[in-house]
């Protein structure tokens, strides 16, 4: 009888496929976790990161599953829903988390870490911000925005041996603690003035009102819910932590954290600002997209380790993408959302892509990250210089790669929605960003090398993994077409 | 139309990045790749030749149109089409590639394969710029041009060849984001890239606020051509990409890529904003003109020879110009004509100086003097293209000034007065600098023995030259299909025609 009751009110078995990838990579990781310690440490780093790599894998494979039409809906009392939309960024991530553990093997052994936590925590990292994207709860994401953000911080302490890896985890543990701090109280002040914590339900309350206005609790709300959220995506003025972890952490974490857990974060900005009806959220985002973007591409001329100029890049890069979320309340924000689905795509291409990059030529203890080793590497390796050319370029915003449409879209975007002042910042910013990637090119190919002993040839985990970025940054740019379609159907499901 | 007019702009675009493409798997045997690269620019030349055989030339619209979608949201199309106005500068652009070949023949021996690849790719985006007419084309191929001629200075160069090299992609890539928050605004308004649509949209009156927007948009277009140009006071980047590139980057930089900024300013600055061109025509006619005098007078200081024929550039394209904004008929055929002579007559002065730097590996006047000796042919060749910038009747020079010249007259009387003395000064410097290299006693021992032009180099000068002279005696050729696509730019600006006119 009492078995019966429990059966009742276990949720149907339909709403566990709508979390089936999150469920795949928690099994996966904690089998990780489980045989690390009885795995023989100097053999385990392969086997181990095998194992994450299947996880990965089988976890793309539950998207692909869950993306069937039959699937979507809202699950666990309207706490996820899985749709066009989430399933992009549940592709995304588990594409990215494939990406970095390809280009974290040999890495690995260079650096001389120890694998078994660390596969571990990418992918109890990778769950959390699937949640993040399928949750339209704000205490679900809340909670998800906590396990990814935990890994993550455990993650860029992971060379154990630098000071300045564990000065990066240290600060973005204690900065992060404060941001995860702010977005719960704005869930609590939401709460307060709409009575619900569902997105949906907020958005209903908060409709009500005329031109996208709301009580003055929920402009607190919204505000605060965005300094833990712009925190996260590294959006300025809440982006000072940025170039230090990213300087200190592993070079395949920081291709990891810089577009795995923002793609989430995007996705939860988009249910929290357009569905949730976010009052005042078009000047909210003006300011952030404009700081971020000029201040990111301002400290970015000046950096000489490559490492730091590509911390800036990324703040400059939220900028952009933020533009494409300063949609007036009137109008439909569904151009902007695809606008932002597909810089997301593109931009975790192209950054996985150049990190992987950076990772290989740093060397063991991540020693030649300076602008000054990179000089010559055209004649030291040209093929790995010719891919970083590639990302580098895509990353300005040249016609050809993908970074060109995915600014594109979203300056578009600006110029309908009439934002002109913030089309002419970004456009103004994209030219001043292309300074210092060029300097980076120029470097690599006009320059001699330092040393004429040529780089360690690339192996073949990392091949694959850079093969596949540089195939998706390529094809995004010459045929955006088939995923433009897809987006902008899966926006038209969206609501 | 048959298919081939259908297909042929497409054809004669992509041949030389296909070539491109081809040339990049093939084994790094210098001979042949050089061979194969020459033999991919001809085929694009020939083939661009169907296009003034067949060319409509009493009709004023786009010819040989080709219009596919390319990717739905936001609308763009692969829309190509020439008229009077882009045909003579795509076939100016494959007429001087297969000679950039020819002269890069020897002067490059390092990494030489990677070279040809640019050169070919950077044809691809020169005629991509002049053949599109859908916007955002246009902007693809005007961005895509600035990365392989940013490499051929950069890797290819002399000297200070990673400066000019970062100076020009800077100047020029910060000037056109203008230019894309302007189409974006008019894709916003209008929903399409379409330069046809836009411009119909425009002129019923069909776009909201674009009356306010206007002037900002015509500037957003202005700076980004302005600077290509370059129009005083953005010229700077010029003489230094200029010394620093290669012959062949200088030939196409000087002969094609700075049309690509006058041809924005007429295709886009007066053909979308008639009123707004008018309005601005005072204030940037004074600019041409300072680049005249200022280009001239800067030219004759320079104590380097491709630093005097860069800054003979700015010169020249002050001409051109000018004869824009005159809004005159003969003005504008003369900026278009000035414009495929100078590509003519620069490209050919950058090979000879070109040809001279690979004997004696400096361009500094004062090492020569007395070259006439020793190079005969050499200093024939030289004369002849000097006369030819200089506007000697009877060769290509001639023709495009006095046009412009008497169209600016029409315009404003001392537009003409102060232009014409560009004719003077560029006498004065073009000749002074063939006096000093080519005339008096051999002064440098070494100059003694410098060898004369060989069949090869010859061979990539005459075209040169007798386009010169062809240019110079039957202008008509060229003109009679420049006339009506130019009558109609000045069409839709009828009160100006009257003014004209009744003066």
């Amino acid at each position: 009888m009492a078995w019966q009751t429990i059966v009742e009110t276990l949720p149907p078995g339909g709403d566990y496929v709508r979390i089936l990838p999150e469920l795949v990579l928690s099994i996966f990781g904690m089998i990780i976790m489980l045989l690390d310690p009885v795995m023989d440490e100097r053999s385990s780093q392969r086997k181990l990161g095998g194992i994450a790599l299947i996880g990965a894998l089988a976890g793309l494979a539950a998207t692909l599953y869950q993306s069937q039409q039959q699937f979507w809906g809202p699950a666990f009392w309207e706490m996820v829903r899985v749709d066009a939309f989430s399933v992009f960024f549940h592709f995304v991530v588990a594409a990215v988390t494939i990406l970095v553990i390809l280009s974290s093997y040999e890495y690995m052994e260079v650096q001389q870490i120890r694998a078994g936590e660390y596969y571990g925590l990418l992918l109890f990292g990778a769950v959390g911000m699937m949640l993040m994207s399928s949750a339209v709860e704000l205490v679900l994401i809340f909670i998800a925005l906590e396990i990814s953000s935990i890994s993550t911080y455990i993650l860029a302490g992971f060379r154990r041996r630098s000071a300045i890896s564990s000065e990066a985890s240290v600060k973005y543990f204690l900065l992060g603690s404060f941001a995860t701090a702010f977005f719960l109280y704005g869930v609590a002040l939401m709460f307060g003035a709409t009575g619900s914590t569902s997105i949906s339900k907020i958005g209903e309350a908060l409709g009500q009102y005329a031109n996208g206005g709301g009580p003055l609790l929920a402009y607190i709300g919204v505000a605060f819910m965005f300094v833990g959220l712009g925190f996260k995506v590294a959006a300025a003025p809440f982006h000072i932590w940025t170039p230090d972890v990213y300087e200190g952490a592993p070079s395949p974490v920081v291709g990891f954290m810089s577009t795995a857990p923002k793609a989430a974060v995007f996705a939860v900005l988009v249910r929290v600002l357009f569905q949730g009806q976010a009052p005042g959220r078009v000047w909210l985002i003006w300011v952030a997209a404009a700081l971020s973007m000029t201040i990111g591409n301002l400290a970015a001329l000046v950096q000489d380790n490559v490492k730091r100029l590509l911390a800036y890049s990324s703040i400059a890069h939220a900028g952009y993408l933020l533009i494409a979320f300063a949609v007036w309340p009137q109008s439909d924000p569904k151009n902007g959302i695809s606008a932002i689905m597909f810089y997301t795509a593109a931009y975790a291409a192209m950054n996985v892509g150049a990190f992987a990059v950076v990772g290989h030529l740093a060397g063991a203890g991540e020693r030649y990250v300076t602008l000054e080793d990179y000089s010559g590497l055209a004649k030291r390796s040209p093929g790995l210089a010719a891919v970083f050319t590639i990302f580098l370029l895509s990353l300005i915003g040249i016609p050809a790669f993908g970074g060109f449409f995915a600014k594109f879209y979203v300056f578009a975007e600006a110029a309908r929605e009439n934002l002109i002042g913030l089309l002419v910042i970004g456009v103004i910013n994209s030219a001043i960003a292309s300074y210092y990637y060029l300097r980076i090119i120029v470097v690599m190919y006009m320059r001699e090398p330092r040393e004429e002993e040529p780089v360690a040839a690339v192996p073949p985990g990392l091949g694959v993994a850079l093969g596949l970025s540089l195939a998706v940054t390529i094809f995004l740019g010459v045929f955006p077409r088939p995923v433009l379609d897809y987006l902008t159907r899966s926006v038209e499901q969206w609501h | 139309m048959n298919g081939l007019d259908r297909s042929i702009l497409t054809l004669v675009t992509f041949i030389p990045a296909a070539g491109g493409v081809l040339l990049f798997f093939l084994p790094r045997r210098d001979r042949e790749i050089r061979w194969f690269a020459f033999l991919v620019s001809l085929i694009a030349f020939f083939a661009s030749l169907h296009l003034p055989v067949h060319f409509h030339r009493a009709e004023a619209g786009f010819q040989f149109e080709t219009n596919s979608r390319w990717i739905p949201t936001p609308n763009i199309h692969y829309h190509v089409g020439i008229d009077g106005i882009s045909l003579w500068l795509v076939v100016l652009t494959t007429f001087l590639t297969p000679l950039c070949v020819l002269i890069s023949w020897r002067s490059i021996h390092d990494r030489v394969k990677e070279f040809f690849v640019l050169l070919l790719v950077l044809e691809t985006g020169l005629i991509g710029v002049f053949v599109s007419l859908d916007l955002f084309l246009f902007y693809f191929f005007w961005e895509a041009t600035l990365i392989p001629m940013a490499l051929l200075i950069g890797v290819y160069g002399h000297g200070r060849r990673v400066y000019a090299a970062v100076k020009f992609f800077l100047y020029t890539m910060v000037a056109s984001v203008f230019m894309l928050a302007a189409i974006l605004w008019l894709y916003a308004k209008t929903g399409s890239f379409d330069f046809v649509t836009i411009q119909s949209a425009i002129r019923s009156g069909g776009v909201e606020n674009f009356v306010s927007a206007a002037q900002w948009l015509f500037l957003g277009f202005f700076i980004a051509f302005a600077v290509k140009v370059p129009l005083f006071p953005f010229h700077t980047w010029l003489p230094d990409a200029h010394v620093e590139a290669p012959t062949a980057g200088s030939v196409l930089l000087a002969g094609v890529l700075l049309k690509m900024g006058t041809y924005g300013m007429l295709r886009f600055n007066l053909g979308l904003f008639p009123k707004q061109s008018h309005a601005n025509a005072g204030w940037i006619a004074i600019l041409a003109l300072i680049g005249i005098v200022y280009g001239a007078l800067v030219a004759m200081v320079q104590p380097n020879m491709k630093k005097l024929i860069a800054y003979s550039s700015i010169s020249h394209l002050g001409f051109v110009v000018l004869g824009i904004f005159s809004f005159t008929q003969s003005g504008l055929n003369g900026a278009m004509f000035v414009m495929l002579a100078h590509g003519i007559s620069t490209g050919g002065l950058f090979m000879l100086a070109g040809i001279l730097y690979e004997r004696r590996h400096t361009y500094e006047i004062s090492e020569f003097g007395g070259l006439a000796t020793p190079m005969p042919t050499y200093s024939t060749f030289f004369l002849f293209i000097v006369l030819a910038s200089v506007g000697l009747p009877l060769l290509n020079g001639f023709i495009g000034e006095f046009l412009v010249l008497s169209g600016a007259f029409q315009a404003k009387a001392w537009w003409g007065v102060v232009g014409a003395t560009g004719v003077i000064w560029s006498g004065c410097y073009l000749l002074w600098m063939y006096q000093r290299v080519f005339f008096g006693q051999v002064k440098h021992e070494e100059n003694h023995s410098l060898r004369d032009l060989n069949v090869r180099e010859q061979f990539a000068l005459w075209p040169a030259a007798v386009m010169a002279l062809v240019m110079g005696v039957a202008p008509l050729l060229w003109l009679n299909a420049i006339d009506p696509a130019v009558h109609n730019v000045l069409a839709a600006m009828p009160q100006m025609i009257a003014k004209v006119v009744s003066q």
